[in-house]
């Protein structure tokens, strides 16, 4: 067993890596360094191509957070994968639409319409 | 839950945690004065962006510097100001997040996410200081 405290979750559904997170806020910057390493090495290390982010457990998130999904999808993006968000609060979402992240991320509604997004 | 105006001054080391400390006090306040989800959310994500801005790129977490926080918090409305002891900038040379040539770039949207979230966003000083305000819109749409 890890000694290191849990920051996500993570389903294989089919070929596609389900990720929901344990946090509410993601706004600690070593935190949000930490959740990046586990999501790159989804990518760089088990082969993920396929990543479907749940949020539907989180409530806050800062632009250094923005930064890292920014750069996950990118990632992806370069090697023929693609990342999915769902799950995502009102609140939240706008932070998404007024930096127009909504136009370069692919946002849905929930982890049913998300499985379908790949 | 009985309103009550808070005013405060607090000063704390180049130290996210002691940053966090104080987001949670004002969260405090904000829910004690009636302030709905919606608002709390809006200062809150301001709050953070201008404290990690204050202490990593104001102060460079030089654990010697400081950063001082004045708020004050009422049913109508909340205002903070925030000072670093670093080398300032200015507002106007922070590129548009939101233009297409830097949409894909996973920094520099802390000072517009604040210009959205907040009501009024001035830089003083060299750019140091930075005085925000919110006038509360919400209502106790979440609570009891």
């Amino acid at each position: 067993m890890s000694q290191t405290r849990q920051r996500l979750i993570v389903e294989d559904i089919g070929d596609i890596a389900v990720v929901n997170f344990v946090d509410k806020k993601i706004l600690d910057e070593q935190n949000i360094q930490m959740i990046g390493d586990d999501l790159f090495r989804l990518v760089d290390e088990l082969g993920r191509r396929k990543i479907l982010l749940n949020f539907a457990n989180v409530q806050y998130m800062s632009s250094a957070a923005l930064g890292k999904l920014i750069r996950l999808h990118q990632r992806l993006h370069s090697i023929g994968g693609k990342l999915v968000l769902c799950g995502i609060s009102k609140d939240l979402y706008d932070v998404f639409v007024i930096t127009k992240l909504d136009k370069m991320l692919t946002i849905v509604k929930d982890d049913k319409i998300g499985l379908n997004s790949f | 839950m009985s309103e009550r105006h808070v005013s405060a001054a607090v000063t704390i080391t180049s130290d996210l945690g002691d940053a966090r400390r104080v987001q949670d006090e004002i969260e405090e306040a904000l829910q004690s004065n009636g302030y709905g989800e919606r608002d709390i959310f809006s200062i809150r994500l301001a709050l953070e962006e201008a404290l990690v801005n204050a202490i990593k790129h104001g102060n460079q977490m030089d654990p010697n510097k400081k950063v001082t926080i004045d708020y004050v918090v009422n049913p109508e409305l909340f205002q903070i100001r925030i000072e670093d002891e670093g080398p300032g900038f200015d507002p106007n040379d922070v590129p548009d997040p939101t233009d297409p040539e830097n949409l894909d770039r996973p920094c520099g949207r802390g000072v517009f996410l604040i210009r959205n979230f907040m009501t009024s966003v001035e830089y003083h000083g060299r750019g140091n200081i930075l005085i925000m305000s919110k006038v509360r819109n919400g209502t106790l749409e979440e609570s009891e």
